[in-house]
């Protein structure tokens, strides 16, 4: 692996040669497991491990509930209440599954926060930034397929409303939207391809995954200095880093302990708690929901779709001058969506030449109302769309895109960053000072 | 021509609810269930009454029909003796149309023969909801401003609602399309299409159990909230079990952390 100057894996043995001459596998493992890691990670740097981890309890669980469901239109929710009643311990994997879903997503927003507030996503990152955005993207897609296997009331009307958006799309739009279901409505074509590809994407996922950890691993782990690791020696180097283990496997460990007792006392406890009452009635194509509202995770990107209604002068705006072929509805999808693209394009809209949030004293107020600015759309898109909520998501959703199209791009021009630390090393000793010279020896 | 009419009814009736639902919201009264909490554990006498309630009231319209009748022996349940969930299951006639009317098929025109089932049977007759799920299908609790901190603290109030909708008649009625709707507080929209069915003192309890109406509705409540989530003991103790075992570790695993680390950090 390029990058950070370190000790590589040598073979010792003649049986550890034989192996290492035909298929590297030990030194991949190796340098992998030993990669250099910034000491001066903060608690900030756990989500990654989380996300990992969640992955594997979702695929593992997955294929055991796989198992006992069918994917059929008559008998979907009857499977699933099998599961709930007659299968061992199935309760508990079905409430594992739909909890571990949320906690997938927790993770994921902490660690998407981290990298835009640490500057994560600036060169020489941009491809680990970009994956991680498709990771975003699978995760999306299979969390709303899943949603839709237990045919409830909010599993059916959420994939008509989801489904719908891409019939906004001028020209193609029905056509896509017939393809996408294998029919006029949500039916059991629809159902029958949903599962299919929710048991696809999450391999998807983790081969995305590896090369996501592949190019940080690369460049190596930013940090919360923002300042790079020193590469002009392997000396240089290992002052400023520690080997990946054991010094950060158990410092994840145990954060991943601490977030697992809060999942299992949720999963416990309260399961239903994040879910919907009307999933717990079956699908009815006859009988539409009183307010159809997606999973929690999904609500900030809703706000946004539903923020564009047809009296926004903008959509008025755009729909004039494209000649109508830009409606409200177009509008809202093509929101909704370039909402993740202006994320996704963070690397090249942010012109500051420094990494971290820590040394950009406007930067951080902007920053911060972000962060307020997700959690209100949060909260709006579970709301009715009257007064006053949408002149809020209106005015939260107008806020995500200056963040990322004006404020980001104006703020490298401006704004005047703090002093940093030159090195990484400088920055630890500054948190942890020396107590004395005799303090390093008496460690074992 | 047949069909085609039913579905106008149904959409027309969909549409009704839908509109009710759009109404303003029922009041749900908070009841201090025994298996509320971390370590609340189900009332198996109050399960046992509430069996007996929906025996004797609901099930003349009302469905279960995602519970197994085994399951009224189990564990976490009602518990009933073995021989007497068998003789309950007994009770059930299987090829008798007056208990089973789907044992004549409208579209065929025909008789066809039922087999027996495990289930309670699935009674689609009456238009009444199953009630296997419908204290997780509800809720009771909301808000305050859509931020859910009432569910959190309360619970999200299935059992609650469905205790507090058969003690909200005011006795006030009114007749719509045919149709006679009564007046309860706590139905979304403020009219209900289900006649009173409980007035206190319906059934006699063979423990001396107080039967009027307050305790009559919350022992149904509770036993169709074990219908809706029966493995809800065992899976409070899954539970505390594995946070109880993760807090060990994860203090192990703080203690290996801050060891590791003291001479990094200087603080050995």
């Amino acid at each position: 692996m390029a990058g950070i100057p370190h000790d590589h894996y040598e073979p010792k043995s003649g049986g550890e040669k034989w192996l290492h001459t035909r298929l590297p596998i030990v030194g991949l493992l190796y340098d992998t497991l030993m990669i250099p890691t910034p000491k001066n990670l903060n608690w900030m740097w756990i989500w990654g491990i989380i996300l990992t981890f969640c992955l594997v309890l979702q695929i593992v669980t997955g294929i055991v509930l796989a198992m006992h469901y069918t994917p059929h239109v008559d008998l979907a929710f009857a499977s699933v209440e099998h599961i709930m009643r007659d299968v061992n311990g199935g309760y508990m994997l079905r409430y594992l599954h739909a909890n571990g879903a949320s906690l997938f997503f927790v993770a994921v927003y902490a660690h998407i926060f981290r990298g835009l507030y640490y500057g994560s996503y600036k060169a020489p990152r941009e491809i680990t930034w970009i994956i991680g955005m498709i990771i975003y993207l699978a995760m999306m897609g299979t969390a709303f397929m899943g949603y839709v296997l237990p045919w409830g009331q909010m599993s059916f009307w959420g994939a008509t409303v989801i489904t719908g958006l891409f019939g906004a799309i001028p020209g193609v739009g029905e056509m896509l939207q017939t393809w996408l279901l294998g029919g006029p409505a949500v039916d059991n074509a629809t159902l029958n391809r949903f599962f299919s590809l929710h048991y696809l994407l999450p391999f998807v996922i983790a081969g995305l995954v590896a090369v996501h950890i592949w190019a940080f691993h690369t460049t190596g782990n930013n940090n919360p200095t923002g300042v790079e690791v020193r590469r002009t020696s392997k000396e240089d180097a290992a002052k400023d880093t520690l080997p990946f283990w054991p010094y950060f496997v158990i410092k994840d460990l145990f954060a991943l302990g601490v977030v697992m007792i809060v999942f299992w006392a949720v999963v416990g406890f309260m399961p239903n708690y994040l879910g919907h009452p009307d999933n717990y009635i079956e699908a009815n194509a006859l009988a539409t929901p009183a307010h159809i509202v997606p999973e929690w995770y999904f609500l900030p990107f809703y706000a946004i779709l539903r923020a564009f209604t047809a009296d926004v002068w903008v959509v008025q705006l755009v729909s004039f001058v494209t000649g109508g072929i830009v409606d409200a509805k177009f509008f809202g999808v093509a929101a909704m969506f370039g909402a993740i693209a202006v994320m996704a394009l963070a690397p090249w809209l942010d012109t500051s030449s420094v990494r971290s949030g820590r040394y950009r004293p406007m930067f951080k107020w902007w920053f911060a109302l972000l962060c307020v600015d997700f959690i209100v759309l949060m909260w709006v898109g579970a709301m009715p769309t009257d007064e006053p909520y949408a002149t809020i998501s209106l005015i939260a959703s107008a806020y995500w895109f200056g963040y990322f199209l004006v404020i980001l791009p104006l703020l490298g021009v401006i704004e005047k960053p703090l002093a940093r630390p030159a090195t990484i090393e400088e920055d630890f000793d500054a948190h942890y000072p020396a107590k004395g010279s005799d303090s390093v020896a008496a460690s074992e | 021509m047949l069909k085609k009419l039913s579905l106008v009814a149904v959409s027309a009736v969909a549409f009704a609810s839908g509109a009710f639902a759009a109404g303003d919201a029922g009041h749900t009264h908070d009841v201090d269930f025994s298996y509320e909490g971390p370590f609340g554990t189900y009332d198996q006498n109050q399960l046992q009454r509430g069996l007996q309630v929906y025996t004797e009231v609901c099930s003349s319209c009302h469905g279960l029909k995602f519970v197994p009748m085994r399951t009224l022996a189990d564990e976490g349940g009602p518990m009933l003796p073995e021989d007497q969930m068998k003789a309950y299951a007994k009770a059930f006639p299987i090829n008798d149309e007056l208990a089973n009317p789907q044992l004549f098929d409208k579209d065929l025109e025909e008789y066809r023969t039922l087999k027996p089932t495990d289930n309670f049977p699935a009674l689609e007759s009456a238009n009444a909801p199953d009630l296997s799920l419908m204290a997780k299908a509800r809720s009771g609790f909301h808000g305050p401003y859509g931020l859910g901190i009432n569910q959190f603290v309360n619970g999200i109030g299935g059992a609650e609602y469905i205790a507090s909708i058969l003690t909200g008649y005011t006795g006030e009625e009114k007749e719509e399309a045919g149709t006679t709707f009564y007046e309860n507080t706590a139905f979304p929209g403020g009219w209900i299409a289900m006649a009173p069915p409980l007035y206190g003192d319906d059934v006699e309890y063979a423990d001396g159990h107080s039967a009027d109406l307050h305790h009559v509705a919350e022992d149904v409540a509770a036993f169709l909230r074990w219908t809706a989530e029966p493995h809800q003991d065992a899976r409070k103790r899954t539970g505390f079990v594995a946070v109880f075992f993760l807090i060990i570790l994860t203090v192990l695993l703080y203690l290996t952390n801050k060891r590791l680390w003291a001479p990094i950090k200087r603080k050995g």
